[in-house]
């Protein structure tokens, strides 16, 4: 018989070993599922694997989908690792997009360069008050973050609706549940011409730096730290945990609301119901798959981006739906979970009982 | 103006949708009374409620539906058992890969049958009290699971405080070191906990798809399994409780369309926001008391159980 038995000391190799094997897994079990869905399996690894990557223009979108994913898992991981468990970066991210979209209807042609900076403090706002409620009712009256963020995503699509079928529809958009095209001045500028990837990229990699720094190297991140890894050890030092609660979800509003207010000045460019993607939830599978590390998490957004491209190219190639990105990217997350639990224990053979 | 008919059939919504809520949590309530959170619940009841509609669709027996949304809850909830429990893996996060891999999940298998109608609606009626005015239509014009739940939410309050099996499953939920202590094997309780659990939510995932919303649409639980998660802290963990607060809920959610046929003039969407809001405050009421969630609690929620050697 097997037996899990805690190791000394946890397995160096395969912390960084077990994304790689739940990776294998994953793609393990979709060769077998196109196998049993009558597809090319190589067909099928090729446009989730090589397509998103071979051209200028693959990774231009490639990186439209990995600059969301990265901005909002860097606010998630600072808040996992204060034992936070804000699920709720869809609603946030929504409500970014909202302000930033309500912000951006207001430009005329005559409106000034300002408007940009305008538009994306207002998404960061926005996703910063929407995690603020979260952090009230926790902080207050010691309500489940869990549930509250969870169920702030339902609200914040109902607002989105009642905003695009109601006072902010195009009077010229023939009934259609959408705003206006925002103007020019209020799009985020492309980095590339003739390709759609923009600046996002580069807020993204200073984002990444940005939380890097504060994790690893300032005091605030480290109480913020310890208040999750041991809540009693933080009481003891004197650390303020309503701090870290704050913190940590102000950072992650506000980098969902900005990844909101990027997406819809960015490639979307007008606000529809949908306007949510999955981005909040696809980032929490990012997040721990990026071992809630920034440099790991830019790895894992690139991973999970391919993930969606190649959802989507199966669709249009393959003649097999799209929803298959979520089964992939639900079963990375379950085969990294596994896969972890062999960090810090091992399996030892001790004979038949 | 509510004329007792409309009354009557308000009612009728309000058991309706109150049932699929209270089947879940109910099941619910009883992984988390062995001491384990599956925040995969909605995930469970999507991918319940797509096999259901599969089965029925292709069997033409709503039974069989039920059947196959319990086996799909159930399996789901027994991957979850196995590496929670045995692999000590983090109850949160395992719960919503659960989730999340569900919704993929049933988008995926769901394509297929988006363009498929299931056998015609039965229409049911308990003889003899159906006919009785008001009452009849209000109460006894229900789908047979409606009546399961209740009888359910009565049958696990006796079975959890009255027979031995049930105080089994409440000592692995408050002390497991004290049941293993006793000879009581946790980690198989705690599983047979989980997948009763995950079975039930398997049910109330087939009851949104056959009886509640008879077709199928990516996403169609709603939050419903969330909002099944928040009820079993509501209920501090009693059946009766449980049962109330899913009508409750029900009565909310029926509300909104009650307010739109009297023609109220509200956008819609603030009304559809309504049972999600109540949820929030509901939870802020409840939970400003944290000795009185303490004390009902299960002890061991959530806190993984190593045996020693």
């Amino acid at each position: 018989m097997f037996k899990l038995e805690p190791r000394s000391a946890p397995s160096k190799v395969l912390t960084l070993a077990s994304p790689l094997i739940a990776l294998a897994i994953t793609v393990l079990v979709g060769v077998i599922l196109f196998i049993s869905l009558g597809k090319d399996p190589l067909a099928g690894l090729q446009v989730f694997f090589i397509e998103p990557l071979k051209s200028a223009y693959a990774l231009s979108e490639l990186s439209l989908k990995a600059t969301p994913l990265i901005l909002i898992a860097l606010g998630l991981s600072v808040c996992f690792r204060a034992n936070l468990w804000n699920i709720g970066a869809e609603g946030q991210f929504i409500l970014g997009a909202v302000c930033a979209g309500g912000v951006a209807m207001q430009a005329t042609p005559q409106t000034g360069a300002w408007i940009l900076p305008a538009v994306l403090a207002a998404g960061a706002l926005g996703g910063m008050a929407w995690a603020a409620i979260v952090a009230l009712l926790r902080d207050r009256f010691n309500a489940s973050e869990i549930l509250v963020s969870l169920m702030l995503v339902y609200v914040a699509e109902m607002v989105l609706s009642y905003l695009v079928y109601g006072p902010w529809k195009d009077p010229a958009g023939y009934n259609f549940p959408q705003t206006i095209t925002f103007l020019e001045a209020t799009r985020v500028p492309k980095l590339v011409p003739g390709l759609r990837m923009n600046i996002g990229v580069l807020l993204a990699a200073v984002a990444v730096a940005g939380f890097a720094l504060f994790l690893y190297r300032t005091y605030a991140g480290f109480q913020l730290q310890v208040g999750g890894l041991a809540p009693a050890a933080a009481r003891y030092a004197g650390f303020s945990s309503r701090r870290a609660l704050w913190t940590a979800l102000m950072l992650s509003g506000g980098m969902a609301g900005l990844a909101g207010a990027l997406d819809v000045a960015g490639p979307q460019g007008q606000l529809t119901p949908y306007v949510p993607l999955g981005y909040g939830f696809g980032a929490i599978i990012v997040a721990f798959v990026g071992r809630l590390n920034p440099l790991g998490i830019v790895f894992s957004a690139v991973l999970m981006s391919m993930f969606y491209i190649g959802g989507e190219l199966a669709q249009s190639r393959l003649g097999l739906p799209k929803a298959l990105t979520g089964v992939f990217q639900g079963l990375l997350l379950f085969a990294l979970l596994a896969c972890d639990t062999f960090i810090h224990q091992r399996l030892r053979w001790v004979g038949p009982k | 103006m509510i004329t007792a008919d409309s009354l009557a059939l308000l009612i009728a919504a309000t058991l309706n949708a109150g049932t699929v809520v209270a089947l879940a949590s109910l099941g619910l309530l009883i992984n988390e009374r062995a001491g384990v959170l599956n925040l995969g619940a909605e995930g469970m009841m999507l991918v319940a409620a797509i096999a259901g509609y599969a089965v029925a669709v292709n069997t033409g027996s709503d039974v069989a539906g039920f059947v196959g949304g319990a086996a799909a809850g159930g399996l789901m909830a027994a991957a979850f058992g196995v590496l929670v429990i045995w692999l000590n893996t983090n109850q949160y996060a395992t719960g919503l890969a659960l989730s999340l891999f569900g919704a993929g999940l049933s988008a995926f298998v769901g394509i297929a049958y988006t363009q498929q109608q299931l056998p015609a609606r039965p229409h049911f009626a308990v003889p003899g009290l159906a006919d009785i005015p008001f009452i009849g239509p209000a109460l006894f014009k229900q789908h047979p699971m409606v009546y399961i739940a209740i009888a359910l939410a009565v049958g696990l309050s006796w079975w959890l405080m009255r027979s031995r099996a049930g105080l089994v499953l409440r000592a692995v939920g408050e002390s497991p070191e004290s049941a293993h202590a006793l000879g009581y094997a946790v980690r198989p309780i705690r599983l047979a906990a989980v997948v009763a659990g995950g079975a039930l939510c398997g049910v109330a995932g087939a009851y949104i798809s056959l009886v509640y919303t008879p077709l199928w649409v990516e996403g169609m639980v709603a939050g419903k399994g969330w909002i099944a998660l928040a009820l079993t802290t509501f209920a501090t963990w009693r059946p009766a409780r449980v049962l109330l607060g899913a009508y409750l809920f029900g009565g909310v959610t029926m509300l909104q369309f009650q307010l739109q046929g009297q023609g109220v003039q509200i956008p819609s969407q603030w009304l559809t926001m309504l049972p999600y809001l109540a949820t929030i405050v509901v939870l802020v009421l409840i939970s400003r008391n944290p000795t009185w969630i303490r004390i009902n609690m299960p002890a061991s929620l959530g806190k993984p159980f190593h045996p020693g050697a």
